[in-house]
């Protein structure tokens, strides 16, 4: 086989669109689950919030990307409201539920043939989400990359995707390490503990769902602009939980937690995939086929996710002292 | 050291009891990635000139038309998560699909010829109540479905509501003992048994293996451990995509039918169409669940387990082995689980993905009743079914499910503590 | 009484001033007090059939220390949970500082003076001892969102903040521990720490859940000693406590509850010399304690889990 490729591919992977998708959905978990210790398993949504206002905004309506970016931080801070002011008062187990059964409704509404003209039914939205900012691609025209297998308008994709993470990651150092931050983390320790130092409680967890969920909706413009195509059904429960592990790899409550954890994550998935692939196609598995990888990868993940959480809930470089995730 | 060693131990023999149970049924990969199928009326004349597309995860989509035979091939060219559409217009005058949601659904092809069914039916005649047909009729007719609907939805429920009550976990991988269940007995119907002995067989091995078993090799050492209630309901989202995908390992990712009662032709009862299988399973589920209700009334460890949900430290203290409360409290769910995918697998198909789509209906249902409550999971299940069944007279079919979501979040904001629990358990 | 008026002279001024204050109070269950900080009226809590809290009227005098006490299951801190919010009754009005308050937001009356601490210790375990106290100081503008970001904003009221925290651990013997994580501290450490949080808010009453309760002898006459440095400061104290002998010291007012209800009041010598104060005590380890028991148990579990 040949190592050069696998490892171009891998690094390819880890360094990605998809990773980068994935990278935003946990920036906004770290803050809504790490540090606020709000079990919000329905992030999905807020990404699927921000595509689909990519999509609807650009394609039904016809009208400029740039005004779907802010429409989509409207629709994910509604979407926060509308998630968070029956369940934030509640026990964290019906936070999870609900979530979960939001996020599914959404998908469900949105890929409804009664909806089908807004949101384009179960095919979704494809066509030229993502031209204006494409447009604006200042690499010259047949520009590659020596080793990474990116194309030009992956590649400029990739660059604007990694300089917001590291935007955004500086947004979260700076708001964790500030008043605001001692609060959210003392609500993750005991809420009434907080209460009865005269906090508002309530408020901090939903300005906590909403600036996670305005973040995780970046993923979601960055994966209509990049693929060029919204799909309800890509929008799975699955993917929330995927998040999880990737931020629980990375360690949650740590500002580099959702960068390491994401590049780590696609690397060992890929690099997996990569090698397993190409052992099975030269003969060496004859068990296997190479259908067998994507199930094979995806059972590893779930495997992955109980092991962390049952060993290194405070992700594999935390101090287990400071970060042992317990609950009640 | 020991212990963890152990857990991990545990943790990936859990995860291979599937190799276990299916023992190689590896299905045979084709060269050419496609989805297929064919098309034929109830009466078995092929549908010719049917528009099948298939949109890929990347926007990507490919089609195919249904030749003389009914056959259609889209072709694809790689693997992934793809919507398959009928294009409805395309089918003849009088044809119509037997299910609305057929139009169009989510598929997750590996690789190989991927094989689809598509229920068709002529002019009303199949067990779908045409939209012409009275309204009390359709009315009565949805309300049996929902019954019986309602029963299924209790028969998972009540496991996963067991389980709350006396660990406190929010068990994420309930709906994958449905379909471990309904791939148990798959795995000794392909083997040659006849569904009606592999049934309580698969149940019975069910009970034991991936209910005491799991409780046995990973929750109780989580217990042990003092493992928080968060972190163990993540452990169970993990354990559920691992079954998940090793069932599509295993079984492949296409859905499958027993080999006896896959095809029973409808009957009539009065207003209400229906299956003998349906019936037979409905009444078994209601002799199931009333056996469970009369357990937890009257036996000693029955009533042991009520205790335990209601407050555990004091039911230790009052000298009930709480463990082994735990343990019967596993048997009987992942049984009754075992026997929901059956009934699911008879009267639908199996599929890999079958717990996961049913999963947040048993939470609905176990929500409206009061999670923690024992028969709290049953009325609220059967109050969802109904429910589920009934809204369709009034919004599309591949909507019902949305209902029943939004019911249970209007319920959380109402009366967060279900329609039989106490108030107390919700702040 | 002899014990009060005995001398006056020689105590601290905030006890001497507590003592004068209730001198001529009636020694009588819902008595009125000269300077009430708290007034509670028909107060009632039911946890299935059991009647948790039913108090018909109760005063709590500012600037004193004022003890509540009654057997287990008595419903001390269910009236706790109820007058500072964490819980709602079925029926009640209360006032503090004469601002009716029943159904406000238990971080509302925080806000407003009214600062409780928990009978199972909440330290935040995993964040400083610092952070902890940090936490407690009100008004804070680097707590609001927008402002967060800038800190610039609020830079200089962190410092001030930060000083007075470091005078307050000075004084509860927690100064050497400020980047410890209180997770680490021992449990009487826990609730010193617990109580200087408290403070921070700047209460006008401190509610004290059993604050000896976990903690080894040693530290209780240090603990006893920093409640009354709290009302020698001009802060109303009210504590809840089973043990008798613990409040003898350091109370200047004894209330007493038994099954939901007030059964007494007066100054500690007077109220342990109560015969139906005896028998409560008694009483409870004897034909009602399974009932009590279990009605503590209920109150206990809304406590920690509201």
């Amino acid at each position: 086989m040949d190592i050069g490729q696998v490892f171009t591919l891998t690094i390819t992977q880890a360094f990605g669109v998809t990773a980068l998708i994935y990278l935003f959905a946990a920036i906004g978990l770290n803050i809504q689950f790490g540090y606020t210790g709000l079990l919000n398993f329905g992030q999905v949504a807020f990404v699927a919030a921000g595509a689909y206002a990519v999509g609807v905004i650009v394609l039904t309506f016809d009208l400029s990307l740039w005004l779907s970016i802010v429409v989509a931080l409207i629709t994910s801070t509604l979407l926060a409201l509308l998630l968070g002011i029956p369940t934030l008062r509640l026990r964290a187990d019906y936070l999870a539920i609900v979530t979960i059964a939001a996020s599914e409704l959404l998908r469900l509404l949105v890929r409804s043939i009664a909806f089908k003209d807004v949101f384009g039914g179960a095919q979704g939205l494809n066509g030229k989400l993502g031209q204006e900012f494409h447009d604006l691609n200042p690499l010259p025209v047949d520009f590659t990359l020596p080793l990474l297998s990116w194309s030009r308008q992956d590649l400029w994709v990739v660059i604007v995707g990694w300089c917001l993470a590291l935007l955004f990651t500086l947004f979260v150092w700076g708001l964790v390490r500030s008043p605001w931050g001692r609060v959210v983390k003392g609500i993750r320790e005991d809420e009434d503990a907080v209460v009865s130092l005269g906090k508002n409680v309530f408020v901090y967890k939903l300005q906590a769902l909403i600036i996670g969920g305005g973040i995780a909706a970046f993923g979601g413009i960055l994966w209509a602009v990049a693929k060029q195509s919204v799909q309800p059904d890509t929008f799975q429960p699955d993917f929330t939980f995927f998040v999880f592990t990737i931020l629980l790899l990375g360690g949650a409550a740590r500002v580099f937690g959702p960068i390491v954890g994401t590049v780590i994550f696609w690397f060992l998935l890929a690099g997996f995939g990569e090698v397993l692939s190409s052992l099975i196609n030269n003969g060496y598995i004859a068990f296997l086929t190479p259908t067998d990888v994507g199930s094979i990868r995806f059972m590893l993940m779930g495997l992955g996710l109980m092991l962390l959480m049952i060993f290194r809930p405070q992700g594999i470089f935390g101090d287990r002292r400071e970060l042992a995730l317990d609950a009640r | 050291m020991l212990r963890r060693v152990r857990l991990a131990l545990g943790v990936l023999l859990l995860a291979t009891l599937a190799f276990l149970v299916s023992g190689g049924l590896s299905p045979a990969h084709a060269a050419q990635t496609s989805i297929t199928g064919t098309l034929t009326t109830p009466a078995g004349v092929a549908v010719s000139g049917v528009v099948v597309t298939a949109t890929g995860p990347d926007g990507v989509s490919a089609s195919g038309t249904s030749d003389e035979k009914g056959v259609f091939v889209v072709p694809l060219t790689a693997g992934g998560t793809y919507t398959v559409e009928i294009d409805v217009s395309t089918l003849p005058e009088g044809i119509t699909l037997n299910n609305e949601a057929d139009a169009s659904r989510s598929l997750l092809v590996l690789g190989g010829e991927k094989r689809i069914i598509i229920g068709l039916s002529e002019g009303g005649e199949s067990g779908i109540v045409a939209d012409d047909s009275g309204t009390a009729e359709r009315v009565i007719q949805l309300f049996l479905d929902g019954v019986l609907y309602g029963l299924v939805i209790a028969l998972g429920a009540v496991g996963l509501n067991l389980v709350f009550g006396t660990t406190g976990l929010t068990n994420f991988s309930h709906g994958e003992l449905l379909t471990l269940g309904a791939f148990t007995a798959l795995a000794f119907n392909t083997a040659g048994l006849n569904i009606v002995i592999a049934a309580p067989i698969a149940i019975v091995f069910s009970a034991f293996v991936f209910g005491w078993g799991q409780n046995r090799i990973l929750w109780r050492p989580l217990r042990r451990r003092k493992t928080g209630l968060i972190a163990a309901m993540i452990v169970s989202i993990g354990l559920a995509i691992f079954l998940r995908y090793a069932l599509v390992l295993f079984f492949g990712g296409a859905p499958q039918s027993y080999k006896q009662f896959a095809g029973q032709s409808g009957i009539a009862l009065g207003p209400f169409n229906t299956t003998p299988k349906a019936l037979i399973l409905g009444a078994l589920a209601v002799l199931a669940l009333a056996a469970t209700v009369i357990w937890l009334q009257r036996s000693r460890i029955g009533k042991a387990t009520r205790a335990v949900s209601d407050n555990p430290a004091l039911a230790s203290a009052t000298g009930i082995d709480v463990e082994r409360v735990i343990s019967v409290v596993w048997i009987i769910g992942a049984g009754l689980a075992a026997f929901a995918g059956i009934y699911l697998g008879l009267t639908q198909n199996t599929v890999w993905n079958m717990g996961q789509r049913i999963l947040l209906v048993l939470f609905a249902a176990v929500i409206l009743g009061g999670l923690g409550t024992i028969y709290g999971a049953i009325v609220g299940a059967m109050v969802v079914g109904i429910f589920i069944q009934m809204t369709t007279l009034f919004i599309p079919t591949e909507m019902k499910t949305v209902g029943a979501l939004f019911l249970m979040i209007l319920i959380l904001l109402v009366r967060p503590q279900g329609l039989l629990g106490r108030k107390e358990r919700v702040g | 009484m002899p014990a009060n008026t005995e001398n006056t002279t020689k105590m601290a001024p905030g006890r001497a001033a507590a003592v004068e204050a209730l001198r001529d109070v009636a020694r009588v269950p819902g008595s009125p007090k000269p300077d009430p900080i708290l007034v509670a009226d028909q107060v009632s809590r039911q946890f299935g059939g059991l009647k948790a809290v039913d108090v018909t009227h109760v005063e709590i005098q500012r600037g004193a220390i004022t003890a509540l006490i009654g057997p287990n299951g008595a419903g001390k801190t269910t009236l706790f949970n109820l007058l500072t919010g964490f819980d709602n009754p079925d029926t009640g009005e209360w006032t503090f500082n004469k601002t009716p308050v029943a159904g406000k937001a238990p971080y509302r009356l925080a806000r407003m003076g009214m600062v409780r601490t928990f009978q199972l210790t909440k330290a935040l375990s995993r964040m400083t001892v610092m952070d902890n106290m940090l936490l407690g100081a009100s008004g804070q503008s680097g707590e609001r969102v927008f402002k967060a970001l800038l800190p610039f904003t609020w830079k200089a009221q962190e410092r001030a903040n930060t000083e007075r925290a470091m005078e307050l651990l000075g004084r509860f013997n927690l100064d050497a521990k400020i980047d410890d994580f209180a997770g680490s501290l021992s449990g009487g450490q826990r609730k010193l720490l617990e109580m200087a949080r408290a403070l921070m808010v700047g209460p006008e009453i401190v509610m004290l859940d059993e604050p000896m309760a976990g903690v080894n002898p040693a530290l209780t006459q240090s603990l006893l000693g920093h409640i009354k440095n709290i009302r020698e400061e001009g802060t109303t104290v009210l504590f809840v406590e089973h043990d008798m002998d613990m409040v003898h010291d350091i109370s200047d007012w004894v209330i007493v509850m038994a099954q939901g209800q007030i059964i007494a009041e007066g100054p500690p010598d007077a109220v342990m010399k109560d015969p139906q104060v005896i028998e409560a005590y008694l009483g409870s380890r004897h034909g009602s304690a399974l009932t009590a028991d279990g009605a503590s148990l209920t109150a206990d579990s809304q406590g920690g889990t509201t």
